[in-house]
């Protein structure tokens, strides 16, 4: 297991990338201000349930829906009519909130994304380096994917996170997720769970959720896929880890990478039985 | 063309609670692109809202509205199966109508 982390790991070295300029994170306990800081917290939701109402993201699941039921690529063929996510073919609801979960036809575990990224490439024909070439959202653009993903998430809106672990890849899948989560390395010796492994902890204003309690690890997955008020962008899980290893000035994962499945399978495994609001809006 | 508008309509009381999104970039005009040279202006100059086949608002806007617009109104008069109908046009010369009841 050590040494399939450390291969991983080599992967993504090789498509490093560094983010220079970015700020430096600075990490303080805050033990005292625990109170102040639920009321803050309370405030943050009340503020954001009232944003709800009127999501934008509802814009990007339109688009989605558009996406998904047409005939595309080199093979036309509409992801409806090919692409099981777990469920059955074409079978959407729930279907988000029981991801990452083992697929027998590509005999691995994917999460969302990755899945609905291997209909495309298999089903419809699309290109995989296509694909990668821009995979996230920026200015007035919106990779497909992302509008698919957040059009399979609205269906499991409500839903209480139901993530299979039955599979011996699904459960070896969380198992090096667990270990990819405390791998300390890079120019700063970090890990996830040196900021989101334990309580009390922040960057900044920012409390951070301790990722390996149940309801820590909801509050990094609730609200994803999520619309960016900063710049109006749609962005999903994939950008949001992708972002916490460059803000660890680790390397950056290759596209729908299978090390960020495993991060998401120890996220939402542990999240399990707790309800989904569906897509969200972030500050 | 541009992407639908989501609007929702409600009675609440003897009021009407209508609220549309808008699918728009709302460039300002005054940012620059990667290399330095200015994007051009495109927002959402005008809009109308008609309920039950009467204008209710006509109204004008520039580029301090958000990207992706949400606005709300509130309504006194109209009543539940009304049809709402909202128009914009912006900069550009593109536009949108869409429909929505009253519910």
């Amino acid at each position: 297991m050590k040494k399939r982390i450390g291969a991983l790991m080599a992967v993504m070295a090789m498509s490093a990338a560094f983010a220079a300029h970015a700020q430096q994170p600075v990490k303080k306990a805050a033990p005292n201000a625990a109170g102040a800081t639920d009321a803050t917290t309370a405030d943050f939701e009340k503020f954001r349930d009232v944003l709800e109402e009127d999501n934008p993201a509802e814009l990007f699941e339109a688009r989605g829906e558009e996406l998904w039921k047409a005939k595309r690529g080199p093979h036309n063929v509409s992801l409806a009519e090919t692409c099981d996510l777990g469920l059955g073919v074409g079978k959407l609801k729930g279907a988000y909130v029981q991801l990452p979960r083992y697929f027998a036809d590509a005999d691995a575990v994917m999460d969302a994304e990755r899945r609905i990224a291997y209909c495309m490439v298999k089903h419809q024909g699309f290109k995989a380096e296509d694909l990668a070439k821009k995979p996230f959202s920026s200015g007035n653009y919106t990779p497909e994917l992302v509008s698919l993903t957040t059009y399979v998430a609205g269906h499991s809106r409500k839903m209480k996170f139901a993530v299979p672990q039955k599979h011996p890849k699904e459960k070896e899948t969380y198992q090096i997720g667990k270990e990819i989560f405390a791998y300390r390395a890079g120019p700063w010796d970090f890990s996830c769970s040196t900021c989101h492994g334990q309580e009390g902890m922040r960057i900044r204003t920012q409390n951070l959720p301790n990722l390996s309690t149940s309801e820590g690890a909801l509050r990094a997955v609730q609200g994803w896929p999520g619309y960016r008020m900063t710049g109006g962008v749609m962005h999903t899980l994939q950008w949001r880890l992708n972002d916490c290893f460059r803000q660890q000035r680790f390397p950056e994962p290759n596209y729908v990478s299978p090390s960020l499945t495993a991060l998401l399978s120890y996220m939402t495994v542990n999240a399990n039985g707790q309800m989904y609001k569906g897509p969200g809006i972030k500050r | 063309m541009a992407d639908p508008m989501k609007i929702r309509a409600q009675m609440k009381g003897d009021i009407a609670e209508i609220r549309v999104l808008m699918s728009h970039p709302m460039e300002t005009g005054q940012r620059k692109d990667s290399n330095g040279k200015i994007i051009p202006a495109h927002h959402i100059t005008s809009i109308t809202v008609d309920v039950g086949g009467k204008r209710i608002i006509q109204g004008q806007t520039g580029p301090a509205v958000s990207r992706n617009p949400v606005f709300g109104f509130k309504v006194k008069g109209p009543k539940a199966g009304d049809k709402v109908v909202i128009h914009w046009e912006d900069n550009k010369g593109d536009k949108r109508t869409d429909e929505a009841t009253i519910s």
